[in-house]
Parts: structure tokens; C-alpha cells; sequence
């Protein structure tokens, strides 16, 4: 334990609050290690937290909160076993965790540090056995340390039916016999995308958040939390190409949080201002990319959407983009995962390298986009760079029809008024 | 873990395969069983009869037993066989059901109601 000189310490509830959200974590996941029991976890985490409201300001926060998190909540565990022990079955768990408790240390103890279960952890919680609304809530409530109130606010939901949403899941994770493993090698192919899609629709869900209300304040903490358990992941997998590709695509997209908005309209990436762009972010984020791409012989998804988010980074004007690159990139995209929507992204590269009229003539041979609002976007703005004012105002009123989001409501209106009076 | 695994799937079909197609599907399945046999997992597996030889006894309300004849649901998918088998894991059973030589269909894999979890046990001695 540190800081014997509690008067040097000041810390507030809310920082121990914070502290311990990003600490809680850990201890869950060896929690739910040695007693199998998620609720157990969950809930003798949250004791541990009453008892660091209290002795941490007094006291000082320990070295390594995480340790105390753990040490703390697991002996709150045992307390509540042996309270309920006449149980049989509550006797026999006992039994089995003190047979598990010391002969063997779980590897990765050798240093006497604290075992991180939280890679197995976020396996359980992603396994595509489960639906991926109910991964995105249980990521977030047991590695994320979010409460179940503050999970169904971000997601726009009621209480009651997120909380419905968890006791689900993890009855599956148990009836269903969803393993506390990190998957061999043979498996991770088929289930690390899915751990991956998982943090990053918890980070679309806060991109797509504007940042301008305030209401949406918990929505967009969620690029954060998204970007913090990639952090996670990637401090666990450091040698995954496909990890560094989501953590960079993450930072780089987040890096344009500030210039994304001007006066509570979208902004454009071409319009956007660059200095405004959180270089930190991009640095980070172009340093993981080179790092995995010189590992890889094929890239996956993801490092192939950084590579191209990368592009863009670079790139000191909008005009300065490397269409040809980013053109090439999307072809590689495209063969690795087949959309139309990726061919969509690719014909608009083309169009900025060769010409509207190649771009348009690629958009034109798409099928099944026809209800895809960004389809008509891009053609009506193709139209527009072509000099075809008529075609491309009937574009954008195509998109009209197809768009839900208020902000990108108010941005093809603003195009079409634009087109009407040049 | 048991698992219980069900095919699912369209009936029509292979009965129309020519003799050389039959030969070849027999022997794909015949790989596949002394797979799973050789693993050690295998409970039990059995094709079933096509589904217009099915019979149903429905509960009505009153607890009476009403006999049909034909599947409990008229859909074009029907059951048409199943594997139990012993897993350690979802993981293991889903890597069994993936190698199913169906050539349509679906394949549902569902724990089996494991009931020593919940009912008293009966002290060993």
C-alpha cells in the first residue's frame, strides 16, 4: 500500500470513481476466473468500491489499484460464499476454489503480479454465439465498469429492458456452456472479429453522437471507453495486425472530433479544418499502422480501413490527398471483405483520383445500394463536381427521402439550396 | 457439457441424387461419423424417417391428446436428424456442427439441461 502520509493525499469521489471504473475491470474478470459467477463479480467489485470511498481518501490510493480492487472483492467473495455455505452447492464451490486457490499460480503470476483475465474476459463477453447488442452491454458493464443505468442511456434505451439484456446474456454464458478461455489459435480466426466489431460499433455508437449536445455527453464518452478497451486488448495482443488496425482506425477517426461540427452542422472531411485535428491521435494512430502493416503480408479490415484513415491524416490539405493510394487501398478492402458499400467508398476514390464521370460510371453498375442513403450522397456530389446541377439536386432529394439523422438532414438541404441559387 | 445438435433442413432432393451422388454423399457422412466416433464424443446420432411419416400428439387445453398425422409444423425446413454429443465447451460442439456435410440447412446446437446443477446431491456413501 502507498501514501502512508494521508495528509499528502487529496483525492475526490469522483477521481476514485473514475480510477476504479478504469481499474474495476481486472478484478472482475479474475473474479469471474476463480468463482465462475458473474454476479458475484459484479457485485463484490461494487463493495469493494464502498470501502475505497472510504479508506482512499484517508488512506491514499494503493500502488496498484487494480491488486487492491481484486484482493479486496475476492475476500468479499469468500465472505459471501461462507455466509451462504449451508448451501450444498455454495460448500462445494467453496471446496473447489480452495483446492484452485493455491497450488498452482496462473501463468503470468511469476512476477507475484496480479493474473490478467481480462483478455478471457472480453473473448466470453464477444462470442458470436451471443447477439451483438447483448456483447456491446456486457462489455460494458463488466470490462467497462459502466453501470447498467449509464448503458442504457448511451443506447437510448430503458433500464429495465438493458438490465433484461445482461441477465440474458449471461444466462447463455452459463446454460450454454460459452467458455472462460482465450480461444487457441485454431479458433482465434473466427471469434477475434467478432471481439473486434464489438468495440467498434461501441465506438460508432459514440462517433455518431454529435458532440454539440449535451444530452448525448454519455454517448460520445463511448469513443473514449471504445478507444481505452482497445487499449486494453492491444496491451494483451500486442503482436495482432488486425488489433493495431482497429486502435489506429479508432484514434484517427477520433482525431477529428473537434473539426467534425462547426455551429451544430456536419462538416465534411474536405471542408474540415485540419488544425483542428488531434495530432497526438494521428501520430499514435500512424505509428500503429506502420508497426502492423510491416508485419503483414495480408492485411485484414480493419488495418486496411486505418491505412486508409491514414491517408487522410497525412495529408496536410484536402487537396494533398493521395486519391490513387486510397483507391488502391479500397481494392484491397474489397477483396478481403466483399461489400457493395465498400465498392461504393472505392468508385468515389476513383472519381477523386481519374474524374466524376469514372466515379459515376462505377456507382452507376452497383446493385442492392438503391436504399443506401450514402449512395445518393456520393453520386449527387459527383453530379455537382461534374457540373450537372439538375441531375445532382434529384440525387440529393433521393437521399432526402433516406435520411434519419437531423445533422445529415440539414446538410443535403443546405446542398440542395446551394445547387438552386449558384 | 451434452449437447444436442439438430439438422434442419429441406427434405426434397436427395432422393432424386443419382446413384454415383448417393454413393458420394454416403461416404462424406461416413467420414464425418468416424470422425466424431474416433473423438470420443458421440452419444448418439440418428437420420430421421422424411417428415410426412411423422406422427403428432398435441396437449390441448384440457390436457387431452389429439393425434395428427405429419410434423409438428407445417414449414418448408423440417428436422431431420440429430447428434447428441459430449463437449467440453459451446467452442467444441459448434466446431462439430461447422463439419456437418449439409449441403443446406442448419444445424441447432443447444446445451443440454445439465440437472445435477440444481438438484440436491445425493451424498456419495
Amino acid at each position: 500500500m502507498a501514501a502512508e502520509d494521508a495528509g499528502a493525499v487529496v483525492v475526490t469521489g469522483e477521481e476514485i470513481g473514475r480510477l476504479f471504473r478504469h481499474e474495476s475491470g481486472r478484478a472482475v474478470a479474475s473474479l469471474i476466473r476463480r468463482f465462475g459467477d458473474f454476479d458475484l463479480a459484479e457485485e463484490t467489485v461494487q463493495d469493494a468500491f464502498e470501502v475505497a470511498l472510504e479508506r482512499w481518501p484517508r488512506e491514499g490510493v494503493p500502488d496498484n489499484p487494480g491488486a487492491w480492487i481484486t484482493t479486496v472483492a475476492a475476500n468479499k467473495a469468500l465472505d459471501r460464499l461462507r455466509r451462504a455455505a449451508t448451501l450444498r452447492e455454495k460448500t462445494a464451490l467453496l471446496e473447489q476454489e480452495a483446492m484452485r486457490a493455491e497450488p498452482e499460480p496462473p501463468p503470468g503470476d511469476q512476477l507475484g503480479e496480479f493474473p490478467d483475465d481480462r483478455l478471457r474476459l472480453i473473448f466470453t463477453c464477444c462470442h458470436p454465439a451471443l447477439a451483438p447488442e447483448a456483447r456491446i452491454a456486457l462489455t460494458l458493464r463488466t470490462l467497462g465498469g459502466l453501470t447498467t443505468p449509464q448503458i442504457a442511456r448511451a443506447f437510448l434505451t430503458s433500464e429495465s429492458a438493458m438490465a433484461q439484456r445482461l441477465v440474458r446474456a449471461k444466462r447463455k454464458i452459463r446454460d450454454a456452456g460459452i467458455a472462460y478461455e482465450v480461444p487457441g489459435a485454431d479458433r482465434m480466426p473466427e471469434r477475434l472479429p467478432s471481439v473486434l466489431a464489438t468495440l467498434y460499433l461501441i465506438f460508432n455508437e459514440g462517433y455518431l453522437a454529435s458532440h454539440s449536445d449535451t444530452d448525448n455527453l454519455i454517448r460520445s464518452e463511448l469513443c473514449v471507453e471504445a478507444i481505452r478497451l482497445a487499449r486494453v486488448v492491444h496491451s494483451l495482443m500486442p503482436r495482432e495486425p488486425e488489433v493495431e488496425g482497429l486502435l489506429a482506425l479508432m484514434l484517427i477517426q477520433d482525431s477529428r472530433r473537434d473539426a467534425r461540427m462547426a455551429d451544430g452542422e456536419m462538416v465534411l472531411l474536405e471542408d474540415q479544418d485540419r488544425s483542428l485535428w488531434d495530432r497526438e491521435e494521428i501520430e499514435e494512430g500512424l505509428a500503429l499502422v506502420e508497426s502492423a502493416a510491416s508485419r503483414t503480408r495480408v492485411p485484414g479490415p480493419y488495418l486496411l480501413q486505418a491505412a486508409i484513415a491514414a491517408e487522410h491524416a497525412r495529408a496536410p490539405t484536402a487537396a494533398d490527398t493521395d486519391w490513387p493510394r486510397i483507391a488502391h487501398l479500397y481494392g484491397w478492402l474489397a477483396a478481403v471483405q466483399p461489400s457493395p458499400v465498400v465498392e461504393l467508398n472505392r468508385a468515389v476514390a476513383i472519381a477523386m483520383a481519374e474524374g466524376p464521370e469514372r466515379g459515376l460510371e462505377l456507382i452507376d453498375r452497383l446493385e442492392g445500394l438503391d436504399s443506401y442513403l450514402h449512395l445518393h450522397a456520393a453520386r449527387a456530389d459527383l453530379l455537382r463536381r461534374a457540373g450537372e446541377p439538375e441531375r445532382a439536386r434529384r440525387a440529393y432529394e433521393r437521399a432526402l427521402e433516406l435520411v434519419s439523422n437531423p445533422v445529415e438532414r440539414t446538410f443535403i438541404e443546405r446542398r440542395i439550396s446551394e445547387l438552386a441559387s449558384p | 457439457m451434452k449437447y444436442m445438435l439438430t439438422l434442419i433442413g429441406e427434405e426434397s432432393g436427395w432422393q432424386d441424387s443419382s446413384p454415383e451422388e448417393m454413393e458420394q454423399i454416403m461416404s462424406t457422412w461416413g467420414e464425418f461419423e468416424a470422425e466424431l466416433r474416433e473423438s470420443g464424443a458421440m452419444i448418439a446420432g440418428e437420420a430421421l424417417q422424411p417428415s410426412p411419416t411423422a406422427t403428432t400428439v398435441r396437449i390441448g387445453e384440457d390436457g387431452e391428446r389429439v393425434i395428427t398425422d405429419g410434423p409438428f409444423a407445417e414449414t418448408k425446413e423440417q428436422v431431420g436428424g440429430f447428434y447428441l454429443l459430449e463437449c467440453g465447451d459451446l467452442d467444441e460442439a459448434l466446431g462439430w456442427a461447422r463439419k456437418i456435410p449439409l449441403r443446406d440447412g442448419a444445424v441447432e446446437v443447444r446445451a443440454v439441461f445439465d440437472t445435477s446443477e440444481w438438484l440436491p446431491k445425493t451424498p456419495a456413501q
